[in-house]
């Protein structure tokens, strides 16, 4: 017994030794620079993040195919979170203790770049966010490809309220019940008092997560536009619960030229497989759209669509290009480019030469990184849905616009709005 | 001022004598543009000439069929490239680019469009016209001289009582007191909301003064929304007790397959979800086997779905039991894990050979689209026929359960097992029969899920608490009482979501559950007899 358990001690510390020794040597003889990916690859939140781990993995390969960064390649280390918010952090403790990664790309939802917040702050990880987000939050360690509010919403209700995108007076705002509607709706609500729209020609309504029986919604929605002046939808709704309701919208008559409705989670990834014909006519902003033409997006798709043919991804022929796509194809090679600069991958000679950097994006403009705001200064587009479930632009931005992480509709907010 | 040039030209009779000429050059390089205002002028440009040309190229634009192909705009016809001002066919220098309408443009382009019909020979064209501008004419004040000469013109009655109302609209804004309170009384007929929309500026205050100047004009406004409220209440009511009776009908749906294999024979069964999603799945199967061998039947999959859910279904429920829950009869804590795992293990089946995300299920085309019984009640006719569809079921299955031989079985079986045993029952045989059964019709609940909801391997999650809520609330071993339990929350549920959001209404809806079993554990009905002892 003795001896069986003096044994299990040496095996136990004889490999630990050559676990750390393991590490040790893959980090000080390192050829290869380490990059994190962490995105959900199954639960959930899999359908949507799945392509965006995809796209991460392009655009490494991209990278080392011309030579890498600072002479050496990049070799992507994935983790797979599963859409549960506390692995999140587990998942990025990991990343940065164990795989030294020099950098992550990841997270989707709120909650989980919220989760994985203290594990960056603690350990100095570089964190790159690529989806749209309701703001309200500025730190070091992370860098914000996706839009702030003032770079969807608001121009979103600015297009409804102009003439050319219907003259909207009344409004209804539509969620899903969780932060980022909520807060979304808050920043919306305030916007609109500012512009003169009274509290009684707001609506705003939540369901909880899957709902499917969209009826008395759409119900009230008829009701609420029969009151007079010209109606629009603002669906903040999240997930699968679109298909239910744009289907029932469909269903009840009512059309996108009588009540438009502009969805800010809906786009070619979500409509991909399904029957987009009862939604055309309705609204998507987005900073990019896949028909957005210019050369930089016709390679960007080319690329991809050879990339799911390559790692023969499900229903490769049909893969789509989509907005948190791009902005995570755009956060890799400025991440890229900062590595360049500071001739390091230390997190703060990075996070130093971010500031300022620029890179050309499939979205056709020349998108720059804010020197101080750690958000990208991003041209905003609102998109009519087609039949074959791709966008018409009918509405864009003259060049890109400043993020506002801080809503200045938020009260309390009035001494961050030089950030 | 747009408006204005449309109406000269309409009234200064149509087309009639006008010279054949192209469409003029700017008006084609307007509509090319890329700037909003200029596509809006050009719009309107085109519908004051208002000959041949420019209708056709309003009628393509409304088609998406215009497109700038090098300097030249032309209109894509299948096949053939149209010159944009004169119709005729050319060979396009570049490949042609669509362009792009927006919604504002596109209603400019439709309401034009009817204008430009509303005086057509052609009867059936004229109601359509005269329909689409009800829909479409926004503030309609310019086109009142048209209207005024389409009237003296139109014999047809039902075209009449709407050129009436279009003519009380558009008069809405003029300035003469007594036209505008003859209108005002014309709408109050009405029993629409868009009239009420248009009527409710009228008695609005800006700052201290009335938008509506003449008093008299206000009162009856005043008078003519409230006859409208009064006709649109019923209309509502009526609505919502529909999609309560909707809701309630799904409920049943997922839930009868249930009301057999956890209310009769007593299995509770966490897979039952799973087996809706089986349902589900095979109607995408169909779809997609009619999308490629029937093209032309692609409208009747859900008919051919229905037979092979409830057969594919049953094969499973029938799998299930054979393998796995028969041997745990009498042991509900085991047959609980045990169906839970099942569904574990249907569920990530659906994902191996279907992939992980959802599945697009299309509505045919004959359960798209509602009937419109009154102007803000229209019946979207995929809700009615799932109505009538649950309707057909539960007749099916309370024939099957009280006038066949293998329900006289089931009954016995479930009421007392050795006796029937005794008297040459073979209850194993009957055991899985019934259990085949209650798994094919959650196949049928599934199909008609399919119709509304999302198709996606977890689906069935979502119905599993609904089904046991049903079927508890009913009373257990009980067809009738499923019924009314489902009905019942059904119209419950959505008036408590019209009164407090779906949120709430979730919460309350559970909560009064709660307080109901409590104080009536056996559910609205109880069972007599042996099997509740």
């Amino acid at each position: 017994m003795q001896n069986r358990r003096s044994f299990l001690k040496a095996a136990v510390i004889s490999a630990s030794i050559a676990a750390m020794g393991g590490i040790a040597s893959s980090a000080y003889a390192a050829d290869t620079i380490k990059v994190g990916i962490l995105h959900s690859l199954s639960g959930t939140m899999a359908i949507s993040e799945t392509a965006l781990k995809e796209t991460a993995l392009m655009t490494i390969e991209e990278i080392n195919a011309k030579g890498g960064v600072l002479g050496k390649k990049l070799e992507p280390v994935v983790v797979d979170p599963a859409s549960d918010w506390p692995k999140f952090a587990e998942k990025a403790r990991q990343l940065l203790s164990q795989d030294k990664v020099a950098v992550t790309f990841g997270c989707w939802t709120s909650v989980s770049r919220k989760s994985v917040l203290p594990v960056y702050k603690e350990l100095n990880g570089l964190l790159f966010y690529p989806v749209q987000y309701e703001g309200e939050e500025l730190e070091k360690n992370v860098f914000y490809t996706g839009a702030a509010p003032n770079q969807q919403a608001i121009p979103a209700v600015e297009y409804l309220m102009s003439k050319e995108g219907g003259s909207a007076k009344r409004f209804v705002l539509l969620g899903t019940d969780y932060v980022y509607p909520r807060t979304t709706n808050k920043i919306l609500r305030a916007f609109l008092k500012s512009k003169g729209v009274a509290e009684s020609d707001i609506m705003e309504e939540y369901t909880p997560f899957g709902h499917s029986d969209y009826q008395t919604i759409i119900a009230k929605i008829k009701k609420f536009a029969g009151e007079g002046k010209k109606t629009a939808v603002i669906s903040t709704i999240n997930g699968d619960s679109n298909v239910p309701f744009y289907k029932e919208l469909g269903n009840a008559g009512l059309k996108a030229k009588d009540v438009p409705v502009v969805a800010f989670s809906v786009g070619e990834e979500e409509l991909r497989g399904v029957d987009a014909k009862p939604l055309v006519g309705h609204l998507a902003a987005w900073n990019y759209f896949m028909s957005v033409k210019n050369p930089d997006n016709d390679k960007f798709i080319k690329m991809y669509r050879d990339w799911a043919k390559k790692a023969k991804l499900p229903k490769a022929d049909t893969v789509v290009t989509n907005d948190p796509m791009e902005a995570t194809y755009v956060g890799i090679h400025m991440w890229a480019q900062a590595v360049e600069k500071a001739k390091s991958t230390d997190t703060d000679k990075v996070i130093a030469a971010m500031a300022g950097q620029t890179f050309k994006a499939p979205s056709g403009f020349t998108l720059k990184m804010d020197e101080t705001n750690h958000h990208l200064h991003k041209p905003v587009f609102i998109g009519e849905i087609k039949a074959d479930g791709q966008f018409n632009v009918v509405w864009k931005t003259k060049g890109p616009i400043r993020a506002q992480p801080w809503s200045p509709y938020i009260p309390g907010n009035e001494s961050k709005q030089k950030l | 001022m747009k408006r204005l040039l449309l109406i000269l030209s309409l009234a200064l009779g149509l087309g009639a004598g006008a010279v054949r000429a192209d469409v003029a050059p700017e008006v084609l390089k307007g509509l090319a543009s890329e700037d909003f205002d200029a596509k809006q002028g050009a719009v309107a440009a085109l519908a004051s000439v208002g000959d041949a040309d420019a209708a056709r190229l309003l009628k393509a634009l409304s088609d998406d069929a215009v497109a700038v192909a090098g300097d030249k705009l032309v209109i894509v016809a299948g096949e053939q490239v149209l010159d944009a001002a004169n119709g005729k066919p050319l060979k396009p220098a570049a490949s042609p680019d669509s362009i792009s309408l927006n919604n504002s443009l596109r209603q400019q382009v439709d309401g034009a469009l009817a204008a430009l019909r509303l005086l057509s020979a052609d009867k059936t064209e004229r109601l359509a016209a005269a329909k689409a501008l009800l829909a479409d004419m926004g503030d309609g004040a310019a086109l009142l001289p048209l209207f005024d000469k389409a009237l003296k013109q139109e014999q047809d009655g039902e075209i009449k009582t709407i050129l009436v109302q279009l003519q009380a609209q558009a008069s809405l804004s003029s300035p003469d007191a007594a036209a505008r309170l003859q209108a005002v009384q014309t709408l109050g007929q009405s029993a629409s909301p868009a009239v009420k929309a248009l009527l409710l500026p009228l008695i609005e205050k800006q700052g201290d003064t009335f938008a509506e100047p003449d008093e008299k004009v206000r009162l009856a406004a005043q008078t003519a929304i409230k006859a409208i409220d009064g006709r649109l209440v019923w209309s509502d009511t009526a609505g919502q007790i529909f999609t309560g009776i909707s809701l309630g009908s799904i409920l049943l749906l997922a839930a009868l397959g249930l009301a057999i294999t956890y209310g009769v024979m007593g299995v509770i069964n966490m897979a039952h979800g799973e087996l809706l999603m089986v349902g589900a799945y095979s109607a995408y199967a169909m779809q997609a086997l009619f999308r490629s061998r029937f093209p032309d039947f692609v409208d009747y999959y859900v008919v051919a779905a229905v037979p092979v859910a409830f057969f594919v279904a049953a094969a499973v429920g029938m799998l299930m039991e054979r393998t796995v829950i028969r041997h745990l009869y009498g042991r509900p804590l085991e047959t609980l894990l045990a169906t839970w795992g099942l569904s574990l293990v249907l569920i990530q089946a659906a994902r191996l050979l279907f992939g992980a995300q959802n599945v697009e299920v299309a509505n045919p085309a004959w359960m798209s689209g509602g009937v419109q019984l009154a102007e803000n009640l229209s019946l979207p006719w995929n809700r009615l026929v799932i109505v009538a569809f649950s309707g057909f079921v539960l007749l099916v299955v309370w024939l099957l359960m009280n006038k066949t031989r293998l329900g006289m079985f089931v009954r016995a079986v479930t009421q007392n097992r050795p006796m029937a045993g005794c008297v040459g029952v073979p209850t194993a045989r009957i055991d899985t029969l019934a259990f085949g059964i209650g798994s094919g019709i959650a196949g049928l609940g599934g199909v008609a899920l399919s119709q509304i909801a999302n198709v996606g391997p977890d689906m069935g999650q979502g119905y599993i608490v609904d089904s046991f809520m049903v079927v508890v609330l009913g009373g257990v071993g009980q067809l009738a009482g499923a019924v009314w339990a489902a009905l019942g929350l059904g119209v419950v549920t959505k008036f408590l979501e019209g009164w407090a959001g779906a949120v709430i209404a979730k919460i309350l809806v559970l909560v009064f559950i709660i307080i109901f079993i409590q104080k009536r554990p056996q559910g609205l009905f109880a069972l007599k007899g042996r099997f509740v002892d």
